[in-house]
C-alpha cells in the first residue's frame, strides 16, 4: 500500500470502527481526540488496524502517535519494512 | 419497621411481543412465539424448536462504548428495562442522583464466549479479541451494561438461579426494600437466544420434539405433553418502596407481599414435591393470606412429565383444585434465566386487564393436573392477588406473590 492507499482505507475502518465522520479523519487532527479513545478504545484500534493494514502497532509505536499524519508516516513504514 | 414493596414499571422484550401492548395482544388471543429453527436441525439438535425475538438495533439509543460489551443477554434486558424506566418515570438523571440498585437473573453467556473463543482458535492472538468482548462474556453482562449506562449507585449484583433466576431476583429485590435497605431495585431476568445456549440442554433429551406444528409443541399440564421448548429474552420489573413510588408520583401496577423459596436438596435436575410445597406454603406465609385469597396461578409448569405432575401435586396439596392456574409458557416456550421476571410481568398485565391467559395446548388433563383448574381458554376474571411459581435445575424453587395496590 502506498500513503493515499493508506490514508483512504484507513478514513474507512476508523470511521466504522469509532463511529466518526470520514472528514474528522485529517493528517493535522488529533487521533486520540478525534476517535475518542480511552484506554479499552485503543484495544480495538490494534484490533481494526491488524484487520485492515495487516500490521500490529505496539505500545511504543503509540507513543510517537499524535495527529493522523503521525499515524499514515508509522503504517507507510511499517509497509516499507515488509517489502 | 418494614415497608411495603411496589412496583412501578415493567417492560418485555418477549417471542410474543416486543413491548406491553404487543405482548398483552399475544397474551389475550393465546398467541404462541415458538418456530422450528432450521439452523438448529443442522447444528446437530435432536429438536430445533425454539422461541425466537430477533436482536434489537441499539445505535439509535447507545453509543459505540456502551454498545461493544453486549450480546443478546444485555442487548435484550436494555430494551426492556427501557420501557420499564420510563413506565416508571425514571430517568438517567434520576437514577444518577437517587440511589437505585440493580438485581438481574441471568445464567449463560455461552453464545458471546463462544464467538469470543472462534476469534481465539482463528487468530491464535488474544490482543485481536478486543475490547468488548470480556464484558459480553461474563455472567454478569446485565447488570455491568445497565448500571454503566442508566449510573446505577445502589446494590449491584447478578442472580444466577438456573430457571428461578428472574423470579429470585425480584424477591431478593423485595427484601432489601422491604429491610428499609434500598429505596427502588431494577430488577429482571435475561436469557440468550442462540443455538449455542441450549445445545447442552437438548442434549437431555428434556426439548419436545412435536415438530408437525410448533405452537402446539408446548403443552403444559396436557397428558400429551413431551417435553420443553426452550425460548429468551429479557424482562424488567422496576420494585420500590411505596413511599418513594407515592414521593415521585409514580404509576403502582401491584404490591409484593409474599416471597417464598426453598431448595430441594436432591436431585440436580429431577424437581420434587417437597421443595414446590415448601416455596408454596411459606410464600403465603410471608404474605400473610390464606390459600383462597390467591385469584390465579401462573405456573412454572414447562411441559415436560414430571416437573408438570409435580407442580399440579404441590398446587393442589397448598392452593386447593379451584383456584385458576395457567402456564403462560404454553405460548412462550421456557424463558429459563427471565421465566420469572417475564411471568410477574405477565401475570400483572392480566391483573391490570381482567383476564387470565391461556394455558394454550391443554386438551387432555393427565392424572395430576385434573386435580387443578387449568384454564386453557381466554377468561375474563377479576385479579386482586396472583401467585407466580418459579423452579430450577439444581432445585432452586421460588414462589411470588403480588396483589393489586391498596392504599
Amino acid at each position: 500500500m502506498n500513503r493515499v492507499e493508506i490514508i483512504t482505507t484507513t478514513k474507512r475502518f476508523l470511521s466504522e470502527e469509532f463511529e466518526v465522520e470520514e472528514t474528522e479523519i485529517e493528517d493535522a487532527n488529533n487521533l486520540q481526540k478525534t476517535l475518542d479513545l480511552d484506554s479499552l478504545d485503543y484495544v480495538d484500534l490494534v484490533v481494526v488496524i491488524e484487520e485492515n493494514l495487516g500490521f500490529k502497532p505496539t505500545s511504543d509505536d503509540f507513543k510517537g502517535i499524535k495527529t493522523f499524519s503521525d499515524f499514515f508516516d508509522l503504517a507507510e513504514k511499517k509497509f516499507a519494512e515488509k517489502s | 419497621m418494614e415497608r411495603r414493596v411496589v412496583i412501578t414499571g415493567i417492560g418485555l422484550y418477549s417471542c410474543i411481543g416486543i413491548g406491553k401492548e404487543n405482548v398483552l395482544e399475544s397474551l389475550r388471543n393465546g398467541k404462541s412465539g415458538i418456530i422450528y429453527e432450521k439452523e438448529r436441525e443442522e447444528f446437530g439438535y435432536r429438536s430445533p424448536l425454539t422461541g425466537m425475538v430477533e436482536g434489537p438495533d441499539l445505535k439509535p439509543y447507545l453509543s459505540r462504548r456502551e454498545r461493544i460489551g453486549m450480546h443478546q443477554p444485555a442487548m435484550f434486558a436494555y430494551m426492556a428495562t427501557r420501557e420499564a424506566l420510563e413506565q416508571a418515570k425514571l430517568d438517567v438523571d434520576f437514577l444518577s442522583e437517587n440511589e437505585t440498585g440493580i438485581i438481574y437473573g441471568n445464567d449463560s453467556t455461552a453464545g458471546a464466549v463462544i464467538e469470543t473463543i472462534d476469534k481465539v482458535r482463528a487468530r491464535k492472538d488474544t490482543t485481536l479479541i478486543g475490547s468488548g468482548d470480556i464484558f459480553q462474556n461474563m455472567n454478569c453482562t446485565v447488570n455491568m451494561n445497565l448500571s454503566t449506562i442508566y449510573k446505577l449507585k445502589g446494590i449491584n449484583i447478578t442472580l444466577s438461579a438456573a430457571c428461578a433466576s428472574g423470579s429470585h431476583s425480584i424477591g431478593m429485590g423485595y427484601l432489601l426494600i422491604k429491610q428499609g435497605l434500598q429505596e427502588r431495585i431494577v430488577c429482571g431476568g435475561a436469557q440468550e437466544i442462540n443455538k449455542y445456549s441450549m445445545a447442552s440442554f437438548d442434549g437431555l433429551g428434556a426439548f419436545s420434539i412435536r415438530f408437525d406444528d410448533p405452537t402446539k409443541a408446548c403443552r403444559p399440564f396436557d397428558a400429551n405433553r413431551d417435553g420443553l421448548v426452550p425460548s429468551g429474552g429479557a424482562a424488567t420489573i422496576i420494585i420500590e418502596s411505596l413511599e418513594s413510588a407515592l414521593e415521585r408520583g409514580a404509576p403502582i401496577l401491584g404490591e409484593i407481599i409474599g416471597y417464598g423459596f426453598s431448595s430441594n436438596g436432591e436431585h440436580i435436575s429431577n424437581p420434587n414435591f417437597d421443595g414446590q410445597y415448601r416455596s408454596l406454603k411459606m410464600a403465603l406465609k410471608q404474605a400473610n393470606i390464606s390459600a383462597d385469597e390467591v385469584d390465579y396461578v401462573n405456573a412454572h409448569a414447562t411441559s415436560t412429565p414430571v416437573g408438570d405432575s409435580m407442580e399440579a401435586q404441590a398446587i393442589h396439596a397448598v392452593l386447593g383444585s379451584d383456584v385458576p392456574v395457567s402456564s403462560t409458557k404454553s405460548m412462550t416456550g421456557h424463558e429459563c434465566w427471565m421465566a420469572g421476571a417475564s411471568e410477574v410481568a405477565y401475570s400483572l398485565l392480566m391483573m391490570e386487564n381482567n383476564f387470565i391467559a391461556p394455558n394454550i395446548n391443554f386438551e387432555t388433563p393427565d392424572e395430576d393436573s385434573k386435580k387443578i383448574n387449568v384454564i386453557s381458554e381466554y377468561t375474563e376474571k377479576k385479579i386482586d392477588c396472583f401467585l407466580s411459581n418459579s423452579f430450577g435445575f439444581g432445585g432452586t424453587n421460588s414462589s411470588l406473590i403480588i396483589k393489586k395496590f391498596v392504599k
